[in-house]
C-alpha cells in the first residue's frame, strides 16, 4: 500500500511538471530561495569578497553608502553633505571647510543620484559624484580613500535634481535645476513666475588627473522643472538628455497645474556644440557667489573659497545645439541605452513607456521637422523622434536601466514592479514585483556603454512589514534580483540607510585593487602634524593653546597637561604615528562641544575643546585599537582663568 | 490514514494541473512548501496586516455593500497592490447597479482570465494619480487616467460628472479617494 501510494505520486509529480510549458526557470523565479539556489547565489563566504560594489545614496540622511553585492552587506558610509560623529567629517576642524556654503555652514543635504567616473564610455572607478539637492552642490568622492575631496556649489540653481550624471570620458558632471528660480536672484512676485524665471543647466568640467571641478557654463533653459538627466554615448556622444516637467510653467499647486499639458520634453542639449561656442569666448559672465571646497590628502585639510562668477550660455545664441522632445505625462527618468541610440522617457503619470532614438532626432533635426518652438527653442515633432512605445507596460514609470544585451529594466512606482522588456521590440517579456513601491533600479554600469548585466538592483520607498517593525519609522530597502535568465529571479532583500534615491554598481575589481590602506606619515603635510614624539608640545597663544599631540599603541603623547585655564580655547592637533593597515586611534575630551576624532594611520585631525570648570579632566581613545586600548587615556587639569600655573606636559614622568 | 493519503494525492494532482494552465505563475507550493510561500499575486502590500492605519481606496471598496463587482473586477484584473499604493489615488467606482446596467453578459465576459488586460485597462480608466474632493474636481476640464487616457469633468448646477458618470458620494482614504458613480466609465478605444 505504502510503496503504491509513493508511486502514484511520484507519476502526479512527473506528470504536473512535464505537462507544463513553463521553464524550470520560471519556477524557480517564483518560488523564490525554497526551490531555487536563491540562497546560494548571494551567499558569500566568510572572508571572502563580493564582486561588485554598490554605492547607494542615503538620500535625507546626506550619506553614500557603500554595499557588497551579491550578499548585500553594508561595508562603509560616506558622509557627504552630512555631519558625522562616527567619523568626525564636519565636526573636526579640517573637514568643517568641506560644508561651507553661500548661505554659511549647511551641515546637512539631500544626497540623490550617485554616478561613477568614465573613460571611453567604461566605468574606470576613479570617483563617484553625487548631488545634493537641497542647497544645491556637486561632491566627488575619491575611489581610493573612499572619502569626499571635493564639493562645488551649483550657482542660480535650486533643488539640483537632474544631476550629477556624467559624460563618457568624463568631461562633465553635469547639474540640471529642479526648480526654475529668478536668475540673478531677486525680490519679486512669486506669481511672475511665467516667461521670468530661469532654469540653469550647469556642465562642471572634470580635470582629468585630480578630477578638480569648475563650472564650464551654465546653459539657462525656459523656466521648466528639470527632474533627470543622462549623456549621450557612442554615436550620440556630445549630446546630453534632459527630462522636463512643469512646462505648463505654474508656480502653486504642482500636482494639478503641472500636469495639464499631455506632453512635457526632454531637452537634448549638443554640450560639444556649446563648448566650442564658450572657447571661441562665447557666453556671458555674470557675478555670482558659489563656494568651492577640496580636501587635500596630504595636508588632510580642506580649504573653502567663494567663488564670483559664472559664465552663462543663452541657447538662443548657439543655434542647433538645444531642441525639444515632446514625451508624455511628466517624464522622470531619461535614460539612455549602452548603444546611445535609444533615449527612454518614463512619463510618471503614464502606463506607456516613450522610446526615442537619437538616428531620427538628428533626422528630424536636419530636415527641421519642428512642431513649433518654446521661448525660441526648436520642438520636433513626436512621431518623427519617436522609435516607439512600450504599451501599458505597467503604472508609474519612473527609471530604466540596461543590460547590454539589448534588454531594459524600468522600475513602476505605483504598480510596484521591475518589467523586463526588450529594446528593439518593445516588448515586455518579464515583471516582478518589489515590496515595495520601488523608486530607482540599478544595474552595474547600467548608465555606461558596457554594463554588467548580471544583477538589477530596486530600491524601494517603503517597506511596512517586510523586516521586524522598529515602530512608525521603518527602514527602506534594496532588493536584489538576478537577470542572467530569461526571467528575473528575486534573491535577496536587504534594509538600507535613509532613502536610497539612485545607485551606481561596478566590479569590484576595477576599484579593490587601488585602495588606500594606510597614509605616509613622512608625506603628512597637515599644517599642526606632529611627526616626532620629541616635537609633542603644548602652545599658548593668548586664550588659545594648541596641543600637538601623537598617538601609538597604547598611549598618547604627552598624556598629563596642566597650565589650560577656563575660558581658553584649546586646540588638539592629533596625528596618528601607526603605518599598520587598520589601526585607526579616536580621541575624545569631555565636555568637548564636538564628536570624537577617527583618526587613520599617519593621519592628522583637531577638535576644539572650551573647558568650562576647572578640575581634571580625562581624554581617551575611542576606538579599541589594542590589547591596552583601555589604558590609553590622559588628564588636563584646568585652573581658574585667574591662575598662573604654567603650561606644562608629560608622559611617563612622576 | 486513507483519507489523508487521498487528500494528499488530491492535493498534488490539482497543483499539477493548475500549473499547466497558467505560463507565468507556478503553483507547486503545495508539494514543497505549503506554509511558506504564499503566490505572488497574494502577495503586496495589499495584503499587509494593518488594523489602525486610515483604510485605503481599496479597503473602502471592499468594505462597500455597493461595490461587490467592482471588488470582483479588481481581484480578477491582480490590481489590488495597485490601489493600497502611497498614490495619492481618485477611484471613480462604479456601483453595483452600475455594473448591472450594461450589457448583459459583458460583466462575466469581462471577469474571464483570458480578459484580464482588457478588464484592467477598464479599471485603470476609473484611476486618476491624485485625490481631489468633489468641489475641487469642478476647476478641472478633463483629468489624465491611468489607463494613459483623459475622461472629461463636466459640471451641471451642482453635480459633477467624470467620464459621462455622475459623482454620488465620495470617500476620502488614507491613499486617496473614492468617489462613488452611477456609470461605469468605457474607454473610447
Amino acid at each position: 500500500m505504502k510503496k503504491s501510494v509513493v508511486y502514484i505520486l511520484a507519476l502526479f509529480l512527473t506528470g504536473s511538471f512535464m505537462s507544463c510549458n513553463n521553464s524550470e526557470n520560471s519556477k524557480r523565479g517564483d518560488l523564490g530561495a525554497l526551490a531555487s539556489s536563491a540562497a546560494e547565489k548571494v551567499y558569500v563566504a566568510p572572508g571572502e569578497h563580493d564582486e561588485f560594489y554598490a554605492f547607494i545614496s542615503g538620500g535625507f540622511s546626506g550619506q553614500l553608502s557603500v554595499y557588497g553585492l551579491p550578499s548585500g552587506r553594508l561595508l562603509k558610509v560616506i558622509p557627504v553633505f552630512s555631519q558625522d560623529a562616527e567619523k568626525a567629517w564636519g565636526y573636526n576642524e579640517e573637514t568643517k571647510p568641506m560644508l561651507n556654503t553661500s548661505h554659511g555652514f549647511i551641515p546637512w543635504d539631500d544626497a540623490h543620484h550617485p554616478d561613477i567616473s568614465q573613460t571611453n564610455g567604461k566605468l574606470d572607478g576613479r570617483w563617484v559624484f553625487i548631488n545634493g539637492n537641497n542647497t544645491p552642490r556637486i561632491a566627488k568622492i575619491d575611489l581610493t580613500t573612499f572619502e569626499t575631496t571635493e564639493i562645488i556649489e551649483v550657482p542660480n540653481s535650486a533643488g539640483n535634481h537632474s544631476s550629477s550624471f556624467v559624460t563618457e570620458n568624463t568631461e562633465y558632471v553635469v547639474a540640471g535645476t529642479r526648480f526654475s528660480v529668478p536668475v540673478p536672484q531677486r525680490d519679486m512676485p512669486i506669481k511672475e513666475y511665467k516667461g521670468n524665471f530661469k532654469g540653469a543647466l550647469t556642465f562642471i568640467s572634470v580635470e582629468p588627473e585630480e578630477g578638480h571641478m569648475d563650472i564650464k557654463f551654465q546653459l539657462m533653459m525656459p523656466g521648466f522643472d528639470y527632474d533627470l538627466a543622462h549623456p549621450g554615448r557612442g554615436k550620440s556622444h556630445g549630446w546630453f538628455f534632459f527630462s522636463t516637467y512643469n512646462t505648463e510653467e505654474a508656480n502653486t499647486l504642482m500636482e494639478v497645474n503641472s500636469s495639464q499639458n499631455d506632453k512635457d520634453f526632454i531637452a537634448a542639449v549638443n554640450w560639444k556644440k556649446i563648448e566650442e561656442y564658450v572657447n571661441n569666448g562665447g557666453g556671458k559672465t555674470m557675478p555670482a557667489n558659489y563656494a568651492h571646497n577640496i580636501y587635500d590628502d596630504e595636508t588632510h585639510t580642506a580649504t573653502s573659497i567663494m567663488k564670483k562668477e559664472v559664465l552663462t550660455v543663452d541657447p538662443l545664441e548657439v543655434p542647433g545645439a538645444v531642441f525639444l522632445l515632446p514625451t508624455p505625462k511628466s517624464p522622470h527618468g531619461c535614460d539612455v541605452d549602452p548603444s546611445g541610440e535609444y533615449i527612454v522617457g518614463n512619463g510618471k503619470l503614464s502606463a506607456d513607456l516613450t522610446v526615442h532614438s537619437y538616428t531620427k532626432m538628428m533626422a528630424a533635426i536636419e530636415n527641421e521637422k519642428f512642431d513649433g518652438e518654446a521661448y525660441g527653442i526648436p520642438i520636433l515633432k513626436f512621431e518623427d523622434v519617436l522609435a516607439g512605445t512600450v504599451k501599458q507596460a505597467g503604472l508609474g514609470p519612473l527609471h530604466t536601466e540596461f543590460d547590454g544585451e539589448g534588454n531594459a529594466y524600468t522600475s513602476f512606482f505605483i504598480s510596484s514592479e521591475v518589467v523586463k522588456w526588450n529594446m528593439d521590440t518593445r516588448e515586455v517579456i518579464d515583471r516582478k514585483p518589489c515590496y515595495y513601491s520601488v523608486g530607482h533600479v540599478m544595474i552595474p554600469g547600467g548608465n555606461s556603454a558596457d554594463p554588467f548585466g548580471k544583477y538589477v538592483l530596486a530600491m524601494n520607498k517603503i517597506t511596512k512589514d517586510r523586516y521586524l517593525p522598529t515602530g512608525p519609522e521603518v527602514t527602506h530597502s534594496a532588493q536584489l534580483y538576478d537577470i542572467t535568465g530569461e526571467k528575473m529571479e528575486l534573491l535577496l532583500d536587504f534594509p538600507t540607510i535613509g532613502e536610497p534615491h539612485y545607485a551606481a554598481g561596478i566590479p569590484a575589481d576595477i576599484i579593490k585593487p587601488n585602495s588606500k590602506k594606510i597614509y605616509r606619515l613622512e608625506e603628512n603635510k597637515h599644517k599642526h602634524a606632529t611627526l616626532n614624539n620629541g616635537d609633542a608640545r603644548v602652545e599658548r597663544d593668548g586664550n588659545e593653546v594648541h596641543v600637538y599631540m601623537t598617538m601609538i599603541r597604547s598611549h598618547f603623547t604627552p598624556d598629563n597637561i596642566e597650565g589650560i585655564k577656563v575660558g581658553d580655547k584649546v586646540y588638539f592637533h592629533v596625528t596618528n604615528h601607526e603605518q599598520d593597515y587598520d589601526v585607526p586611534h579616536g580621541i575624545s575630551m569631555i565636555g568637548a562641544n564636538t564628536s570624537e576624532l577617527l583618526i587613520m594611520p599617519g593621519q592628522t585631525e583637531t577638535f576644539v575643546w572650551e573647558p568650562k570648570q576647572p578640575g581634571v579632566w580625562p581624554f581617551y581613545c575611542t576606538d579599541f585599537c589594542s590589547a591596552l586600548h583601555q589604558e590609553m587615556q590622559g588628564y588636563v587639569r584646568v585652573s581658574p582663568a585667574s591662575s598662573n600655573i604654567d603650561l606644562s606636559w608629560s608622559l611617563g614622568e612622576d | 490514514m486513507k483519507a489523508t493519503i487521498k487528500l494528499f494525492v488530491l492535493t498534488i494532482f490539482i497543483a499539477g494541473f493548475t500549473a499547466c494552465g497558467n505560463s507565468n505563475e507556478a503553483k507547486v507550493e503545495n508539494v514543497s512548501a505549503n506554509s511558506e510561500q504564499a503566490s505572488e499575486e497574494r502577495q503586496g502590500q495589499a495584503f499587509v496586516k494593518d488594523d489602525v492605519s486610515e483604510p485605503t481606496v481599496l479597503d473602502i471598496a471592499i468594505q462597500s455593500k455597493n461595490h461587490k463587482t467592482l471588488v470582483a473586477a479588481v481581484q480578477a484584473a491582480k490590481l489590488e497592490n495597485a490601489l493600497v499604493n502611497a498614490g495619492p489615488l481618485m477611484v471613480f467606482a462604479p456601483t453595483d447597479e452600475a455594473f448591472n446596467a450594461l450589457p448583459d453578459g459583458t460583466v462575466e465576459d469581462l471577469l474571464k482570465p483570458e480578459n484580464e488586460n482588457k478588464l484592467s485597462h477598464i479599471l485603470k480608466h476609473h484611476v486618476t494619480p491624485g485625490k481631489y474632493d468633489k468641489e475641487f474636481l469642478k476647476k478641472f476640464k478633463k483629468l489624465g487616467q491611468a489607463s494613459d487616457l483623459n475622461v472629461p469633468v463636466e459640471v451641471k448646477g451642482e453635480d459633477v460628472y467624470v467620464g459621462g458618470a455622475k459623482i454620488i458620494a465620495s470617500v476620502p482614504a488614507g491613499n486617496g479617494i473614492v468617489h462613488v458613480i452611477d456609470k461605469v466609465i468605457i474607454p473610447q478605444n
